[in-house]
């Protein structure tokens, strides 16, 4: 990827330091972004990425530092004073009126050139102009709610650009993006840059960061840890430099032999919220000691297959699951668990854990009927608060207590809350959806261990996730969904990132090819 | 911890609050304030008997709103109080009415046991409808309550009418005076105060138990929380929601039947209207449950509250000659105050936080 970018910076951040209640959010943060350059930020969460930019656009004050745009310095009180200095912001969570069309959506909080009245066919006009130069194809007419999520962002960019916004900063666009949209995203954002504007680009995605950016600043714990280029990185440098130490990206795994078949799944169709058959007569195993990932992109039957193995979702007559050899087709979550199911939800604070719930007793969300944790009919809050304590330890846990109320803990650390009641149940089959979606790269690389340890005890893990990576590194078959079947199960050893990818776009395999 | 104390504070403010508005009322009905004060700290604690009349009165009060925090905990709008109540009174009448003869050690438990059963019935029915069939609870236990009202009519007009009454042709709708060994037993001489104080008592601490003590708590709190996590972790949401609506309905049926034993007159009456027979307890309930923060522990001295402000209002308006109605009113303020602090906490705690004098974490959340 060539730089287009001079060497004129448009954007001087020099020193800002933010100070909140107990947190220093920004500890003396340098930053510079050039004319045509995508600039990336790069950190885990409450790194402090956020804290940088909601200064740089007025959301909030620095306590120290300067800000130079233009070479001129520039103090932003508000929002509405970085628009009119052409700074525009995508934020993560859309800033859109759902029942306004695209043309008044992009009109709100501009000057009509007919006032009193609306000029909305002159707006209309821009923003197809504007569409049509930059490569955002969005019809102005058409109300928000009916644009699926790629082309609402487009419309967030489409007003940045209509304000005439010539540094562009966006706030983690991709979380809410397919593999589809996001590599469309970067196109757009790619030409955005050869106009000549700036782009600050935030992210924890590592390998988006190296394929967009022109340079990448790393940050951690409100402090700058580097500025680098994606030619003189790697991913295992980018993640070491986010955590502070050496991070396995990929974990090892020890050779197992393949035995039973401890889950079995046979001709289950499944159908969706819609009455639409979401999982199509699709069959496979799970052996004890192996990790089946399932690859695919959102919404082609994986939380349909979830739900229905977790026994949360009815499944046509015809199919069966057997866990441990038998029949649960017909049985409720409670009796699968007590046949040696774990599952994670993918809805770690809907499905996983209860939030007003202490730590404690999310940790015995399933068990806390068992002998072990009740005396004469009552819970023996000694044993429950031992086992906690352990798990807590165990699973390292960063929590004041056990008592603490889970909603007060990070994603990460209830992610490994949900992990440790799951695998301290000594799972026969273990059921991981999107198990680090989210988590910072320290927890997921745990989580990752975790579950890896977990093989070599003998689980039979299935692990639905879209992120190909995570897959592609821990599993040890990879079964590729596509419109509610399973396109192909690859053994890991012959999945390559391109081939895994046109599976999950619905290029189904020549039977001979063994790779694309 | 400034939550905590906020959480206390509020609601006593607002009972005060209500309080000095009540003053004003008495103003404006040209009473004296303090007199008024006077009056109805007299009529509720006065003297033994005034206490024990509190007591008493506060008894249904408890029932229903320790029933109330386990259908509440559950996430489940008990609004069937009322209904439930009469239940649970017809049920037990009709038990005390076919056994009059057992000796009073069993047949006092037998009649109490029978209204719980006839308030469960009444209570799993809404609970099973809202389970299995997605049927609102709120519109199925209000719509109940009008059932059981009528039916209750239908009962002590027909059926279960007083004989005397059909040969002397008055037709009153009363049961026939019901089994002395039903009578529940006074626990001091010359008061009013009977064994349905202490088993109310007993009944909001089992209440306690069972929801911060037992599996089967922890499983409608789960269900409560989140029904989604709740399920996922192979808990049965449909059974634990019937089941809460089960309880809380047999503590109802419970305060039915100690309304019916407890009373004076010792047989079931009607005067067509369902506050007639409950005093509005199936409601008031609800209203000292919420008042204590939906804990049943903390529903004992709430519903006390309430009892005292029914007892003392009748001192009020003998002293005072202002109308009964004003307890009545202060009571619907008392509720008013202390649902609209709900509000007026969450605002509280956001400004002290904005304020910066207190470093709570949403201070530092979502600032990555």
């Amino acid at each position: 990827m060539d730089t287009m970018g001079s060497d004129e910076n448009i954007l001087e951040m020099r020193g800002i330091t933010k100070v909140f209640p107990g947190v220093v959010a920004n500890d003396n943060v340098d930053l510079d972004v050039r004319y045509g350059e995508v600039h990336s930020l790069l950190g885990e969460n409450g790194a402090g990425k956020s804290t940088l930019v909601k200064i740089l656009f007025g959301l909030c004050q620095p306590d120290e530092g300067s800000i130079h745009l233009r070479g001129e310095p520039i103090a932003v009180e508000s929002p509405a004073e970085a628009i009119a200095s052409r700074i525009g912001m995508i934020h993560q969570h859309f800033m859109l009126v759902p029942t306004l069309t695209v043309a008044e959506n992009v009109a709100l909080g501009t000057q009509s050139t007919r006032r009193p009245f609306t000029d909305l066919d002159v707006v209309s006009r821009r923003v197809s102009e504007i569409s049509e130069k930059h490569g955002l194809a969005v019809d102005p007419s058409v109300e928000v709610r009916r644009l699926a999520v790629g082309e609402r962002q487009r419309v967030e960019i489409i007003k940045a650009l209509y304000r005439d916004a010539e540094l562009l900063v966006l706030d983690e666009p991709t979380a809410v993006l397919t593999p589809g949209e996001v590599d469309d995203l970067f196109v757009i954002l790619r030409r955005m840059a050869n106009d000549g504007r700036g782009l600050i680009f935030i992210s924890h995605k590592l390998r988006e960061v190296l394929t967009l950016s022109d340079r990448i600043t790393v940050l951690r714990n409100g402090k700058v840890v580097g500025t680098t280029a994606p030619a003189e990185t790697s991913r295992e440098e980018l993640a070491q430099m986010m955590v502070g130490r050496a991070v396995r990206l990929t974990p090892d795994k020890p050779l197992m032999d393949a035995s039973a078949a401890q889950l079995k799944v046979e001709g289950l169709t499944i159908r969706g919220d819609r009455e639409t058959v979401a999982v199509d007569d699709i069959s496979f195993e799970v052996r004890s000691g192996e990790i089946l990932g399932v690859a695919g992109v959102s919404g082609n039957g994986q939380r349909e297959l979830a739900e229905a193995i977790a026994g949360l979702r009815a499944v046509e007559p015809g199919g069966s699951i057997r866990i441990a050899g038998v029949d649960v087709t017909g049985d409720d979550t409670r009796s699968r668990r007590d046949r040696g199911l774990g599952f994670i939800p993918e809805e770690r604070m809907r499905d996983g854990a209860i939030a007003e719930f202490t730590v404690s007793e999310n940790l015995v969300l399933v068990d806390h009927g068992a002998a072990e944790f009740t005396s004469r009919g009552m819970l023996d809050f000694g044993s429950i608060r031992e086992h906690s304590q352990k798990l807590v330890d165990d699973f390292a846990v960063k929590t004041p207590g056990i008592d603490t109320p889970t909603s007060s803990l990070s994603g990460g650390n209830i992610q490994k809350v949900i992990l440790a009641r799951e695998l301290s149940a000594s799972p026969t089959v273990l059921l991981a959806c999107q198990p680090t979606r989210g988590v910072d790269i320290g927890a997921a690389e745990y989580i990752h261990t975790r579950l890896i340890q977990q093989r070599s005890l003998g689980t039979a893990t299935i692990l639905i996730s879209e992120d190909l990576d995570e897959v592609m590194g821990l599993a040890d078959r990879i079964a590729v969904m596509y419109e509610g079947e399973i396109v192909a199960i690859v053994p890991s050893e012959e999945a390559t990132r391109d081939r895994i990818g046109l599976l999950m776009a619905g290029v189904v395999e020549a039977p001979d090819q063994s790779s694309v | 911890m400034i939550k905590g104390v906020l959480g206390a504070l509020v609601p006593l403010l607002a009972a005060l609050a209500a309080f000095a508005f009540g003053a004003m009322m008495l103003v404006t009905l040209g009473a004296s304030p303090l007199a008024g004060l006077d009056a109805m700290l007299d009529g509720a604690f006065g003297s033994g008997s005034r206490i024990a009349a509190t007591a008493v009165k506060a008894t249904p009060l408890i029932l229903v709103g320790a029933g109330i925090t386990i259908a509440f905990r559950t996430s489940v709008i008990n609004i069937g109080g009322e209904g439930q109540i009469i239940a649970g009174a017809l049920l037990s009448t009709v038990v005390a009415l076919s056994f009059p003869n057992l000796p009073a050690f069993i047949l006092v438990p037998l009649v109490l046991l029978s209204g719980a059963v006839g308030g469960g019935i009444l209570g799993a029915v809404p609970g099973a409808l809202k389970a299995y069939a997605s049927v609102n609870e709120i519109l199925s236990t209000i719509m109940l309550n009008l059932v059981m009202v009528q039916f209750m009519n239908f009962l002590l007009r027909g059926p279960l009418i007083d004989p005397f009454e059909l040969e002397a042709g008055t037709r009153i709708p009363q049961t026939q005076r019901l089994s002395d060994n039903a009578t529940l037993p006074t626990l001091l001489d010359g008061t009013r105060l009977h064994i349905g104080v202490p088993v109310a008592i007993c009944a909001a601490v089992g209440a306690y138990l069972i929801l911060w003590r037992t599996p089967t708590g922890f499983r409608l709190r789960a269900v409560g929380y989140s029904p989604e996590a709740a399920r996922a972790a192979g808990i049965s949401v449909k059974r634990n929601i019937t089941l809460a609506m089960t309880l809380s309905g047999s503590l109802g049926g419970i305060a039915g039947a100690i309304l019916v034993f407890g009373s004076e007159g010792q047989r079931m009456v009607t005067d067509g209207s369902a506050a007639g027979f409950t005093g509005s307890a199936g409601f008031n309930g609800i209203v000292a449950a919420l008042f204590g923060g939906l804990h049943p522990l903390w529903t004992i001295p709430s519903a006390m509250l309430f009892g005292a402000l029914l007892t003392g209002a009748t001192q009020l308006q003998r002293v005072l000659q202002v109308p009964a109605a004003l307890a009545v009113a202060l009571n619907g303020i008392i509720v008013i105050f202390v649902i609209s602090s709900t509000p007026v906490r969450g605002w509280l705690q956001r400004s002290l936080a904005d304020s910066g004098l207190f470093n709570r974490s949403s201070d530092t959340a979502g600032m990555d």
